[in-house]
């Protein structure tokens, strides 16, 4: 078995590089299941809560647009069930989200690095650094696993069922392991080989998607591992051998990895490295097309993820009016979330506004690529062309303005699409709604410009300072009413004084304020950036 | 066109407590290939950020093309062209996009030059910019600089991850510069090379110029090396200005001498009458290692070791 000399090190190694990466991830998804299942109790107090809320999920009565971004219920009448109807699918995304970023770190980013070569010059094993790889992606499972069955059995839920629905959450995440461990063998890179590796993620759980939400092809999710973790049915009669199809094909993939692993050269990948273009196209000549250039990947992220939530929210806004019916104590918390207008204009106004604070994420994000541009010397050669430094970040904050507005349309076109088609009236909604996300602009463009002043005036302290200061907005934003925050804390949110639309009505001093703040934010970080020194330390 | 392309006088650049350039004073006279030469951290490149307008001197003077480097960057910045020393590009563009984009933010491209530096660097250009090793991520800044048409060139160390091959590619272009009357700030560590291109070079240390002048000028201050067997021991070569370390073994000679006195010391061992004769031309290297030395020995290490740092932040 000299192929796998050096294992033991190499995990260790893992270990000892990541404590801090696995450590968060763990915790991550932790407080994400321990959260359902407490938020599930909290919400369904009596048996016959739970029992309306089996009536209104499972079957032909669920919502499709529920069924497909969270899985089908199968029996959501026992606080074990909901637990695992709200828990499964998005956990397993996420597992494998977690499984395929800790793989290709372990083993395509350390090639990469010219670590790996440096390394495998010792006496260490061919297959050394994917079994270490592996081993460690295990090991990581295995304590966030124990936590969570001790979590779940802490909140009343039987062991064993606990611990049957947290393995088959574990295996559909690992089978993402295997994927990763096959990407990272096709490209020189570990950023490629995570994109194939999600590709394969998004495309499985879109699969999964189609086939939970429709009857004719719910084949499809047969086809999905995300789907196999939804039909071993945790809490609903467990289906065991269910669990054979993630292990078989972990195996599969392992042993093609493996395969592949052996048929290529160290630092090497198995496919071709794709060329870019010769020259650059016509267009690629300014600062501006540069920003946007080295944006627009970003967007396109923050845009899906946007459009995502905006079909989530909307697709549930006119069961509002059920629950509410149904529920006094939901009613009363919706409408404790301010407006005046009806249940489905509160809650509209309520998620709109998440829009808004996910836009900000957008916005912060993107305003912080200055920074990184700077420290990492490339701004250095732009700004020793004919090109000023207004110009230069000018140009990077038009570029966050605009995608903010693209991130925020989206997602309301999307939830006012959503919602206009379920309540038979788009040509009434969608106006709303669009305009409902759109109000957000003028606060998410005060958090930019907070990123963007910070660059200028205090370019050490950006990155934290930044995110920072968009959490506790984010945080007093969410929580502040409920938890009874005084007055002026409350106002420190930018989003704070929007307009609550569409359940308010329309304000625009406010709105003023808010661009004005934002002008002044961004003209001060403009002014200090062109007086200071550029960051010489990469 | 202006007779000086690049003029500093007491220029002052610190980090905190440490003092990057500490008065220093600088002329690179236009149309000429100035090698610019000192130690790791002596300043040169926050010299070369700070005429880049990167920086702003806390005290002194420059000017750069007849303007101020930090009022008028922009208006300069198209009339020159900057490789780093360490080059750091967008990962996901290609090479030839990079090289494009850098020309045509700097105003425009020679692109029948553009071509043809790519072939004499052996530079594929589709590829990205991730996949290209220091040499080649360096390769890619110089062919973008020097396809622009511009009349200053300020390049920080660019052959420092280019193999010998192009090396020597490098040196056959700054000599076509040479031709058409461009000016180039050429800081090197390489001697051969500064030896090969640079008419005059500037020697800096801890922040301040301690040598400057033609390579010929510079030869004058080194120190020819002689070892000589003579038929009778000299006379009154002990204490002759311009001697060092001699050492004498009965009619045996060795010594060093400053290459001005040359003529004098061998008037002395003449007049002993000569059997043989050994000297060593004066090299620059010798200069250049006495400067770098004397750093280390001159200043505190701990005070030498704080410049070094400062001066590459």
């Amino acid at each position: 078995m000299s192929g796998f000399a050096g294992t033991g090190r190499l995990f260790r190694l893992a270990l000892r590089r990541d404590r801090i990466v696995a450590s968060a991830w763990i915790l991550g998804l932790f407080v994400y299941a321990y959260s359902q299942a407490a938020s599930i109790i909290a919400l369904y107090p009596t048996q016959a809560d739970l029992d309306r809320l089996a009536r209104t999920a499972e079957g032909v009565g669920a919502n499709p647009a529920v069924v497909a971004l969270q899985g089908p219920a199968y029996d959501a009448s026992t606080y074990g069930g909901a637990t695992a109807w709200q828990v499964v699918t998005p956990w397993v995304f996420l597992l494998g989200l977690m499984s395929l970023l800790l793989m290709t770190r372990h083993t395509r980013q350390e090639e990469e690095t010219g670590r790996a070569e440096l390394v495998s010059a010792g006496v260490v094993g061919r297959y050394a650094w994917l079994a270490a790889a592996l081993l460690y992606v295990l090991a990581v499972n295995v304590v966030l696993a124990v936590l969570t069955v001790a979590a779940f059995i802490a909140t009343g839920l039987p062991a064993a069922e606990s611990t049957a629905l947290v393995v088959d959450c574990a295996l559909g995440g690992l089978v993402f392991a295997g994927v990763a461990a096959i990407t990272a063998q096709l490209t020189e890179f570990a950023r490629p080989a995570n994109e194939m590796a999600f590709a394969v993620l998004g495309a499985v759980f879109l699969l999964r998607a189609i086939g939970d939400s429709s009857t004719e092809l719910s084949w499809l999710s047969w086809l999905s591992p995300i789907g196999w973790a939804e039909r071993f049915q945790p809490f609903a009669g467990e289906r065991l051998w269910v669990l054979l199809l993630p292990v078989a094909l972990l195996a599969v993939l392992l042993v093609a990895a493996a395969a592949l692993l052996v048929r290529r050269d160290v630092g090497a990948g198995a496919l071709p490295t794709r060329l870019g273009p010769a020259e650059a196209p016509p267009w690629l000549g300014s600062p501006l097309a540069l920003a946007w250039r080295l944006q627009r990947g970003t967007l396109l992220g923050w845009t899906i993820g946007s459009a995502v939530a905006g079909l989530s929210f909307g697709a549930i806004a006119q069961d509002m009016v059920q629950v509410a019916e149904q529920d006094p104590e939901t009613a009363k918390m919706l409408a404790s979330l301010g407006g005046s207008g009806s249940i489905t204009d509160i809650y509209l106004a309520a998620v709109l506004s998440w829009l808004g604070m996910l836009a900000a994420g957008y916005a912060v994000q993107a305003t912080l690529r200055l920074h990184s541009e700077e420290t990492e010397l490339r701004a250095e050669q732009v700004l020793a062309t004919a090109v000023s430094r207004i110009r230069w970040a000018g140009s990077h904050l038009l570029v966050v303005a605009v995608g903010s507005a693209v991130v925020l349309a989206t997602g309301g076109l999307v939830a006012g699409l959503a919602h206009g088609l379920r309540a038979g009236d788009l040509g009434g909604e969608l106006p709303r709604v669009l305009g409902g996300a759109l109000v957000q602009l003028p606060a998410v463009w005060v958090m930019a410009a907070v990123g963007a002043a910070l660059f200028g005036l205090l370019p050490r302290l950006v990155v934290g300072v930044t995110w920072a200061v968009l959490a506790v907005v984010l945080f007093v934003t969410m929580f502040g009413e409920p938890l009874r925050f005084s007055r002026w804390l409350l106002d420190l949110s930018p989003f704070a004084h929007l307009p609550k639309l569409p359940a308010a009505a329309f304000t625009a001093t406010p709105l003023a304020w808010l661009l004005a703040t934002a002008a002044v934010l961004a003209a001060a970080g403009l002014a200090g950036f062109r007086r200071r020194d550029l960051a010489s330390t990469a | 066109m202006d007779a000086t392309a690049i003029s500093i006088s007491g220029l002052v650049k610190t980090f905190g407590p440490t003092r990057a350039l500490d008065g220093l004073d600088l002329s690179v006279r236009t149309g000429e290939v100035h090698g610019f030469l000192g130690p790791n951290g002596a300043g040169k490149t926050t010299t070369i950020r700070t005429l880049l307008g990167l920086l702003r001197a806390d005290a002194g003077t420059a000017t750069l093309l007849g303007g101020d480097p930090w009022q008028d960057a922009v208006a300069l910045h198209r009339r020159l062209a900057y490789v780093p020393g360490d080059v750091t590009l967008w990962p996901n563009l290609s090479g030839g996009e990079v090289i494009d984009l850098l020309g045509r933010l700097r105003g425009g491209l020679n692109k029948q030059r553009r071509d043809a530096l790519l072939e004499l660097f052996d530079l594929d250009p589709r590829k990205k910019a991730r996949t290209y090793s220091k040499g080649n991520r360096q390769k890619v800044a110089l062919i973008a600089a020097l396809a622009s048409e511009v009349e200053l060139l300020l390049l920080d160390e660019p052959t420092a991850g280019l193999d010998p091959l192009m090396e020597a590619a490098f040196r056959e272009v700054i000599r076509e510069e040479l031709k058409s009357q461009r000016t180039v700030l050429l800081s090197s560590h390489i001697l051969a090379e500064v030896e090969a291109l640079c008419e005059r070079v500037s020697i800096i240390r801890a922040g301040r110029m301690v040598e400057s002048g033609t390579l010929a000028e510079l030869r004058h201050l080194t120190r020819t090396s002689i070892q000589a067997e003579l038929v009778r021991p000299p006379d009154g070569l002990t204490g002759l200005a311009g001697v060092h370390d001699l050492v004498l073994d009965g009619t045996r000679v060795h010594l060093q001498v400053d290459t001005p006195r040359l003529d004098e010391v061998m008037r002395h061992l003449s007049a002993a009458g000569l059997r043989s004769l050994a000297s060593q031309p004066p090299t620059l290297e010798e200069l250049f290692l006495r400067h770098y030395q004397a750093e280390q020995v001159a200043t505190p290490a701990g005070d030498g070791r704080a410049t070094q740092e400062g001066a590459r932040r």
